[in-house]
């Protein structure tokens, strides 16, 4: 589908304050996710996923702020409305699920109810009606014997059926945009492949456009058409999946690509290694100056300790930064 | 569930209270008020009179039976209040934090440190005496422990991942409050509750006592007390059974406090349901 994307992100900027002054956690991120499109955003844990991905639904809050850019949905800006009217599109067109499904559900509340909480909520539906959906909710993502599952306290159900619910009560309202923040790290492997097909699987027939986030590359381009790598705060390569996975541009996407366990060993390239990329992501606080890779990276060269690289726009579409890419 | 001595003895106590409360009328001898006679004056405790009668002749049995209504409405309703006023000024504090929290903790230290039988005094000098006003001055003074309750509790969990995940989905504060938070703190604030209704029940007694309470003739265990003061030593019974009706009521509800504490504790939450 042509036309305004459903989310357009534009060189958001995303503040920390310290107590002794504000440092960019995030900057010069951008991108695009077009409805119904599966969106990937990969990065080694603190490169700012996560704030990012709060930032989007409106729930940055102290000591983290949106420091500039612009978010847009559906072609309007989100950032500066109202409380009342972000809560409007929370939940409602934008569902959000997180990594743990042990915690995110309300211990005391049977999970049947926390579901119909959002056709209550959102949709401005009886209880009665609210309840009858709900079942339907649990039947759609897979849950056996429903109509007795939605009495069940979320004590009573697994890792996997609580995920699984979580997924219903993402999907309850017919969201636009799923962002799913590292859904399934809490999981067994095996539940997990399971989740992600689910999941997969369900956006697809609504045309809900996923956001998927996570640190395992492997995972995202799995699920994802097109994948943005993150680091250190900002985007350093977007691309289709299938072209990341194949022939990685920026060093630390090739650094993510190597460390991938697969069979076919990659030795020929001289990086057989089934190793994380050397050395840590630097702090907020501490970000060198230049590129923000260029103390783990190989390719660097006197340039990358002092210009920070700009985003080159690739002719295949996607785009790199990096002053050396490949 | 393994059922606890205390839960079961307080428990007992407490539905005990209840009843005789809610069937005054069948099993009261006589009225409890009109049914004076001079003939029958202080009597002592005998198998007509089984707690003996006063010096107007009224059946002590009787009006210890009625005496129930009194202190348990006032026990209850009162702490109704107090759990409502608390609650409302702690969940909020405790979530919202900020300039509320401090002005819900200026007030909740200014409580403590009055005790609440003194304030709870002045509120009735100004009101007059009269059950209204006992509601009134014991349900807006004894607040300050359940405020402490809620608002530590809305401070732990708001930080729970279902408290974040309900703001992702939409929720309102209000919402949250009400279905995230509230239902997560309810053990221990029923056990406050519960103890809380005991210490009302004791100050109704302690202010009808000093003549401050319902009026008399209707009578409340209070003020039987404050009336047998006089006769003490000559109809001791006129002070024993409104006494022991007040310590068994107090008793009963410290100790299904306790119980009820031991089973809604959080750690043995999850094993219950
Ligand atoms: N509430 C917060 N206060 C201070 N720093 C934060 C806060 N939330 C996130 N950060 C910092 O912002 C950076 C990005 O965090 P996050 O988006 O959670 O990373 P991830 O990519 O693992 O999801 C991290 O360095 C983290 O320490
Ligand atoms: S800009 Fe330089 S340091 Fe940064 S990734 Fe490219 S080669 Fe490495
Ligand atoms: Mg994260």
């Amino acid at each position: 589908m042509t036309g305004t994307p459903l989310l357009e992100v534009e060189d958001l900027k995303l503040d920390l304050d310290t107590g002794s002054g504000r440092v960019a956690a995030a900057e010069g991120v951008s991108f695009r996710i077009d409805r119904g499109e599966t969106f990937g955003l990969v990065g080694e844990s603190g490169c700012g996923k996560s704030i990012t991905a709060l930032a989007l639904i409106g729930l940055l809050r102290h000591p983290l702020s949106i420091g500039g850019g612009v978010i847009r949905f559906e072609g309007r800006e989100i950032q500066h409305l109202s409380a009342a009217r972000q809560r409007d599109l929370r939940g409602n067109r934008i569902a959000m699920i997180f990594q743990e499904p042990m915690t995110a559900l309300n211990p005391v509340s049977p999970v049947g109810r926390q579901i119909a909480e959002m056709f209550v909520l959102h949709k401005g539906k009886s209880w009665r009606e609210a309840d009858r959906l709900a079942v339907e909710a649990l039947a759609n993502v897979r849950v056996p014997a429903p109509e007795r599952r939605v009495k069940d306290y979320p004590h009573q159900l697994s890792g996997g059926m609580r995920q699984r619910v979580m997924i219903a009560i993402a999907l309850a309202c017919g969201p636009d945009l799923l962002i799913a923040d590292e859904p399934t790290t809490a999981l067994d492997v095996t539940v997990q492949a399971e989740i992600i097909e689910l999941m997969r699987n369900l956006c697809a027939e609504r045309g809900t456009a996923i956001l998927m986030i996570s640190h395992d590359l492997g995972l995202v381009a799995n699920v994802c058409r097109r994948v943005a790598v993150m680091y250190a705060g900002r985007i350093v390569e977007e691309r289709g999946s299938a072209d990341i996975f194949r022939a990685p541009l920026h060093p630390y996407t090739q650094g993510l690509v190597a460390s991938l366990p697969r069979l076919g060993s990659r030795a020929a390239l001289g990086r057989a290694r089934l190793q994380e990329i050397a050395g840590v992501v630097p702090a907020i606080t501490h970000f060198p100056d230049g590129c923000r890779f260029n103390p783990r990276c190989a390719q660097a060269t006197e340039i990358c300790r002092t210009a920070a690289p700009d985003v080159d726009l690739l002719e295949a579409g996607g785009l790199v930064r990096c002053h050396h890419h490949a | 569930m393994k059922l606890r001595a205390n839960l079961v003895i307080g428990g007992s106590l407490f539905a005990l209270a209840i009843l005789v409360g809610l069937l005054a009328p069948w099993l009261a001898h006589t009225d409890p008020v009109m049914d004076a006679n001079l003939m029958n004056a202080e009597e002592p405790p005998s198998w007509t009179w089984w707690f003996g009668t006063d010096d107007q002749g009224r059946d002590i049995y009787s009006r210890v039976v009625y005496g129930a209504r009194v202190s348990l409405t006032v026990g209850i309703i009162s702490q109704l209040i107090n759990s409502v006023i608390g609650v409302a000024l702690g969940l909020s504090a405790g979530y919202f934090g900020g300039w509320w929290d401090d002005v819900v903790n200026a007030l909740t230290n200014l409580m403590l440190a009055i005790p609440s039988l003194i304030f709870a005094l002045a509120i009735m000098a100004v009101l007059g005496p009269g059950l209204t006003s006992l509601l009134i001055a014991l349900g807006l003074t004894n607040w300050s422990f359940t405020c402490r309750i809620a608002r530590a509790s809305a401070l732990s969990l708001r930080s729970q991942g279902y408290v974040q995940a309900a703001t992702v989905l939409g929720y309102g504060d209000l919402r949250i409050m009400i279905t995230q938070l509230l239902p997560n703190m309810l053990g221990p604030l029923i056990v406050i509750g519960t103890l809380g209704m005991g210490s009302a029940v004791l100050s109704e007694a302690a202010l009808s006592f000093l003549g401050l309470g319902v009026r008399p003739p209707f009578p409340s265990w209070g003020s039987m007390l404050s009336e047998a003061r006089e006769q003490i030593t000559t109809a001791p019974w006129l002070s024993i059974f409104p006494g022991l009706a007040i310590f068994l009521t107090v008793l009963g509800l410290n100790l299904l406090g306790d119980g009820l504490r031991d089973i809604l504790d959080p750690q043995s939450r999850s094993r219950r349901t």
